[in-house]
């Protein structure tokens, strides 16, 4: 089947998406006061294993129940003042967007996903060409397409770490050792 | 012929080194991805002149296009949002520290959503070409940051749009890290006379297409 229509190319996201993609409440995809909440989060490094301090995350992800469907209200505005209302604190829209901070590091608050044992994660930077595409998998799950496919060491780079009062660590390296699997959909 | 520019110095340290893992199950939650709606944006995001007391300094034009997918089919109601320099190419960002003035009525950021034709439309000024630390004297022509949202997260696609005509074009190693020629001319808007509002504001014209499949390709025995 021919692509009857050429694709609009990726460019990077630049240094100063700041003021316009980050939002009040990006990052908290639970509903307020869910005592299944789970926080998801970790540093990116770049080639070197030094922090990366301006990439953007975005997450997407099933809702418990494993509706794929979302819901509108990731990112709400205020239309007195047109600024970033944030989330109305009942709906789970399945999807949000986290920058990393001074030290590189993120967290993302949200509900288990349903049906399946990962969220997607989208990576833009500075100097990505295009953004990375990977998965964050709260538990090893033998029957997932994907993780059969790869080796032992490179499976590892999926796996958020479980530690205390429901966090998962899941550290993101763009290049080199220990490099993350970044994924293509075709 | 015009040599190349200089490469793009941000890359090294920051592209994976290892080949992309394809996911070729049609069960992926990619093929899926996240809506937007009414709550998500005020109906004056779309005009970046309007955010402020007082008005912008700059040339003001109206930018408009088609989001479609792959197929060709219109990408509804989804968001669409904008981020740029003022006129005299600064951002007003803490970390640009490029010696042009600030617009105290220019923040530079706009969304929208696509209507029932796919269709965005943004009003704005253009931005100034400002220049950046790659390489000596290394200058980025004017241009419009997008992000865009298809009906998979596989289709999301976050670029930018250049000005026809613009000298620039030809020494910028960002818009140049897109090796094909006629895939570069797909970042150039068009200049659309009938877009432009007399006495008020200049029309561009620049249509997208988000690649990548969705759940609703593989139904329909679409996805490669
Ligand atoms: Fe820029």
């Amino acid at each position: 089947m021919t692509t009857p229509h050429a694709p609009t190319p990726s460019q990077t996201i630049g240094p100063f998406y700041g003021h316009a993609l980050p939002a009040t409440g990006g990052a908290e995809i639970a509903p307020l006061a869910r005592p299944d909440t789970i926080t998801l989060h970790g540093y990116v490094y770049d080639g070197a294993g030094e922090p990366v301090t301006d990439a953007l995350l975005e997450v997407w992800q099933p809702a418990p129940d494993g509706s794929r469907t979302g819901a509108p209200g990731s990112l709400r505005r205020d239309p007195v003042t047109g600024l970033a209302a944030g989330r109305d604190g009942v709906t789970f829209t399945g999807f949000g967007r986290v920058p990393t901070d001074a030290d590189g590091h993120w967290a993302i608050h949200t509900l288990p996903p349903g049906g399946v044992s990962y969220l997607s994660i989208a990576v833009f930077a500075r100097g990505l060409l295009d953004h990375l595409y990977t998965r964050a998998y709260v538990r090893d799950d033998p029957d997932d397409a994907l993780l059969a496919t790869l080796d032992a060491g490179r499976r590892a780079t999926l796996l958020a770490q479980a530690g205390p009062h429901r966090t998962y660590r899941f550290d993101i390296r763009l290049q080199g050792e220990d490099e993350t699997v970044f994924l293509e959909f075709e | 012929m015009t040599p190349s520019p200089p490469p793009y110095r941000s890359l090294k340290l920051r592209t994976p080194h290892g080949p992309l893992v394809p996911v070729r199950d049609p069960e992926a939650v990619e093929l899926t991805g996240p809506v937007f709606g009414v709550t998500d944006v005020t109906a004056l995001d779309g005009d970046l002149t309007r955010q402020h007391r007082g008005e912008p300094i700059g040339e003001r034009i109206t930018v408009t296009g088609r989001v479609r997918d792959r197929q060709g089919r219109p990408v509804r109601g989804q968001l669409v949002e904008l981020w740029q320099a003022n006129a005299a190419g600064r951002y007003a960002h803490r970390r640009d520290q490029h010696p042009a003035p600030l617009d105290p009525n220019f923040t530079g950021c706009g969304r929208c959503l696509t209507d029932d034709d796919g269709t965005y439309t943004f009003t704005t000024i253009r931005p100034g070409a400002y220049a950046w630390r790659n390489h000596d004297n290394a200058w980025r022509p004017a241009h419009l940051h997008f992000s865009f949202f298809g009906t998979a997260f596989t289709q999301r696609l976050v670029t930018q749009m250049y000005f026809p005509g613009d000298p620039l074009l030809a020494l910028d190693p960002v818009l140049h890290s897109v090796t094909d020629e006629a895939a570069r001319a797909r970042l150039v808007a068009t200049y659309d006379h009938d877009l432009s509002v007399p006495e008020w504001s200049l029309g561009y014209r620049w249509d997208v297409v988000l690649d990548g499949p969705s759940a609703t390709l593989f139904e329909e025995g679409h996805a490669r």
